[in-house]
């Protein structure tokens, strides 16, 4: 297991310095002199020169790449003019709190979405499965950003069960519980976004899985329908699932951006957006790049636990 | 020249595909709500609409059903209905042309990859997989961020992150299209690639394409809304439904209408969409249709015409009574089986024989209820063990003699075991299944039972799963799994075919031995009458779902009632006979192939 676990570590590497040059390219896309947009308002030809220099911007991309990679290997993705402090500083801090959003949707959803979709394939063609069939519908085509607002209308609004917006109360709180009150809501609206998927792709495995051999041999044994269902079908199954999960962990992350601007949830999604407007454009740069690396290692994650199921993948 | 099998079917089958699709009526309420979307957004200029940018203060945030305003007007007192309008169309131009600039750019990516193969395949798909590596929308969010917030920037990042979908579906399809018989022949007619890919893959790939486009649609619609709402796409004035949503959100609490009723639109154009997507995708995919992907139930459905007596004195240990089992196709029930009769006694061994479809494995799988079900049923007939209707039985009863009293050995064990679970827990799970012992002590008697059926280093193999084991170790598990509950019966379905020869030999040994020292009956299916003549005490024929002959096996070797029987016979051959064994058996099924 260790030597899988090394292997595909490594195989990381290319792909997450992939993601950074692809990252260092889509900078390039930058109408007109980079200096100028990075600084903006501050703009004098004595800055752009100071700019120009400092980021290397006058050296040859190749180099500029490399130069730019050493940089973030020390740790170094630069300064927000805005914010006025490292990137990495701000982008770190931030990302704890989308963390806590989107484990929690992903862990909802995929809770939910796993138990949906196995009840949807046992009942095939029932009440269940419409009923869950139905909703996956929804799932899939309903706004993230719309569902959010609609939940605080009637949950903060009408019925004031539960806070609107920010991840602790303004005064006092800021304990365990607290937390929770105040992520039921962002969460919740994520999660059931993204539990259609888990369902549609959970029912669809089981599904196939109960057409093949072994569990006509499960069945020739004489275990009782559960332990077929719930043991063999399900343990099969789930291995096409896990895929499906470290999927799902990029759609929580990304949809993050909409839930924390509509709760003010004060992550990563949230700094992007107000990033891109303020053209901050070292901040999005840092904040895409740590996110879409921790993107890369759930689903190194989910691979080492698919051939945890799956002892033929591991060869 | 193109090839028939990706072709458009013709007209006739294509109606009747846009029937199925039809009768479908969630797909066909999608296709109406949409049509009708679609239809009122390109009208948008002919109807009679106040203009969507005319600000009115005095008359801000009027709620619905107000004068002149059907639904109200928003926090610049702009009519709603107006803007909705207008914002769909937008909305939907935007949604079609990123969906569109995504399949352009997408599908060349594929069909390049895909065709040239070697280097460039490689450099193109990795690239591919680099921007399939991001969360999906920080990738856009980034683009955006490069080239500043506005609409025509959202489209481009949009299809930017949508290129991958495409370009690997379109690869996978182009890689099996390129090494077809007719794409070789345009190459050697001196065609260059360039024309090659446009006039000869390109239209067998377009199916494919618009498959892809028609389930990405919405998504990107979805995606494009999701970036005006964040202020990144749609710039004021211009306002596409994302972007009325985005800035009606700061009245959300005095004006909600505001925000609701572009969210509302969004979701039904989106769910529209949807529903027509899966609609297209059930009737178009095969396996959907012909019920394969149906859950099986635990037990064969049972519909019998007849009502046999439920128990039968002084039978031996089975006897199968005018069993006939068939295939639900939907208006009516196919016939696999017919009448099926036959009796085996306490260390007898019977043989099933015939030829592949003549319904031996039905036979085999009905006795305890196993033929998958839907589209299985039992029609009619009986099965007594120990002169007892197990198709009378109530479900947990049959269940509780599966594997008790009637074990199965089947064919192939590399899929008729679990790939996921070591062996010994897989036999330890036969003997859980029926015996009120601790896990431990099932344990012991999986090793038992290895030990009992030849394993070597039964102690060791104990954890080892199915893909670690030769064929012949695998069956052996498969007939220790069988023995776990001394049943009475074993059913041995094609037991070595899936096998070497010598292993072969080893196995059938094996059964032999078992049937003598625990006097088990042994029904025996295959296809061999070498088989038949070295094991079974008797034997029955079966041909086209029927059995035509049986009685003891020397008796039927020598003096064959049947035709089929006699031409089954020919077919074994006799070593040294070379191509003589041919020649023989050739004539003997002429009448069979007209």
């Amino acid at each position: 297991m260790t030597a899988y676990i090394g292997k595909r570590l490594l195989a990381a590497i290319p792909v997450i310095l992939g993601l950074s040059i692809i990252v260092f390219l889509v900078m390039k896309l930058i109408p007109g002199d980079p200096a100028q947009a990075l600084l903006g308002s501050y703009a004098t030809p004595d800055n752009v020169e100071r700019i120009n220099r400092a980021l290397g911007l006058d050296r040859s991309w190749p180099e500029q790449y490399v130069i730019w990679i050493g940089n973030l290997l020390h740790g170094d993705f630069g300064r927000s003019y805005i914010l006025n402090r490292p990137v990495l500083d701000e982008v770190l801090e931030r990302f704890g709190a989308t963390l806590i959003l989107a484990g929690a949707s992903l862990l909802i959803c995929s809770v939910l979405g796993i138990l949906a979709g196995i009840a949807s394939a046992v009942r095939q063609f029932g009440w269940t499965d419409r009923i869950v069939t139905f909703f996956v519908l929804i799932g899939i085509s309903m706004p993230a950003f719309f569902l959010g607002l609609v939940f605080i209308l009637f949950f903060a609004v009408q019925w004031r069960l539960l806070p609107a917006s920010g991840m602790y109360a303004v005064y006092g709180g800021g304990d365990l519980l607290d937390l929770l009150r105040h992520l039921i809501l962002p969460a919740g609206t994520l999660a059931i976004v993204a539990t259609g998927v888990v369902a549609r792709l959970t029912r669809a495995a089981m599904l196939e899985v109960l057409r093949q051999d072994f569990i006509r041999t499960a069945r020739a044994k004489g275990l009782s329908e559960n332990v077929v269902i719930y043991r063999h079908a399900f343990r099969a199954a789930l291995v096409s699932v896990i895929p499906v999960l470290g999927i799902q962990a990029g759609f929580v992350l990304g949809g993050a951006v909409y839930i924390e601007t509509v709760f003010q949830w004060p992550g990563l999604g949230q700094m992007l957006v107000k990033a891109v407007s303020t053209r901050d454009l070292l901040l999005v740069q840092g904040g895409v790049l740590v996110a879409a690396t921790v993107y890369v290692l759930v689903n190194l994650l989910a691979d080492v636990a698919q051939a945890m199921l799956d002892p033929r993948l591991k060869a | 020249m193109t090839d028939m099998s990706l072709t458009p079917p013709p007209s006739r089958k294509r109606r009747s595909n846009w029937q199925l699709l039809m009768a479908n009526r969630l797909a066909a309420a999608g296709l109406f709500i949409f049509g009708l979307i679609v239809l009122i957004a390109v009208l948008a200029p002919l109807l009679p609409l106040p203009d969507p940018n005319i600000t009115d203060q005095p008359n801000r945030l009027l709620p619905p059903l107000s004068e002149r305003h059907l639904l109200g007007t928003d926090h610049l007192g702009r009519d709603i209905v107006s803007r909705l309008i207008w914002g769909t169309q937008i909305s939907l131009i935007v949604g079609v042309s990123a969906t569109a600039l995504a399949a352009l750019f997408g599908s060349l990516i594929g069909l390049v990859a895909g065709y040239a193969r070697g280097a460039t395949d490689s450099i193109l798909m990795r690239f591919v997989d680099m921007l399939m590596a991001f969360p999906y929308i920080l990738l856009a969010i980034a683009i955006v961020a490069a080239l500043g917030p506005g609409l025509l920037n959202a489209l481009y990042a949009i299809s930017i992150v949508n290129i991958p979908f495409f370009a690997r579906n379109i690869r996978g399809v182009t890689v099996s299209i390129r090494n077809r018989e007719f794409v070789d022949a345009a190459r050697l007619s001196g065609k260059s690639h360039a024309a090659i890919l446009f006039t000869e893959v390109l239209p067998n790939v377009l199916p494919v394409i618009v498959i892809t486009m028609s389930t990405t649609v919405g998504w990107m619609i979805l995606e494009t809304a999701g970036l005006s709402f964040l202020g990144l796409g749609a710039q004021p004035p211009t306002a596409d439904l994302g972007s009325m949503l985005g800035q009606a959100r700061a009245q959300l609490f005095t004006a909600p209408h505001a925000s609701i009723i572009p969210g509302v639109m969004i979701f039904v154009l989106v769910m529209s969409i949807n529903l027509l997507g899966d609609g297209i995708r059930d009737v178009l995919d095969p396996r959907l249709r012909s019920g394969a992907l149906d859950r099986p139930m635990p037990v064969t459905r049972i519909d019998r015409r007849t009502t046999p007596p439920a128990k039968l004195t002084d039978a031996p240990a089975l006897v199968v009574d005018g069993l006939s089992t068939g295939f639900d196709t939907g208006d009516s029930i196919t016939p696999a089986v017919r009448d099926i009769s036959f009796r085996l006694g306490k260390g007898e061994c019977l043989g099933l024989i015939g030829e592949s479809g003549s319904g031996k494995s039905v036979t085999a799988l009905s006795l305890m209820g196993l033929v998958a079900s839907p589209p299985g049923v039992i029609t009619d007939g009986a099965v007594y063990i120990g002169g007892e209707d197990v198709l009378s039985l109530r479900e947990q009863q049959l269940i509780g003699l599966r594997g008790a009293r009637v074990a199965y050995v089947f064919q192939d064990p590399l899929t008729t075991l679990h790939p996921l679970f070591p062996v010994a827990e897989q036999i330890a799970e036969a003997v859980l299944a029926h015996n009120r012992v601790g896990k431990r002590a099932a344990m012991a008697r999986a090793i038992a039972l290895m030990n009992t059926v030849g394993i070597r280093d039964a102690e060791s193999r104990a954890k080892a799963y199915p893909h670690e084991l030769s064929g012949g170790q695998r069956q052996r598990i498969g007939i220790a799994m069988a023995l776990a509950n001394d049943p009475d019966i074993i059913i041995a379905d094609e037991p070595t075919t899936a096998l070497d020869v010598t292993v072969q030999a080893r196995i059938l040994e094996l059964l032999q031995d078992l049937r003598r020292e625990r006097g088990l009956a042994l029904l025996l299916i295959t296809h061999d009458f070498g088989v038949v003549a070295q094991v079974c005490d008797r034997v029955a024929v079966m041909k086209n779902g029927e059995i035509v002959e049986q009685g003891d096996t020397g008796t039927v070797l020598r003096a064959p009632q049947h035709d089929y029987t006699k031409r089954l016979i020919a077919c074994v051959p006799e070593l040294g006979e070379g191509h003589g064994f041919l020649d023989r058996v050739r004539p003997l099924f002429e009448e069979a192939r007209t």
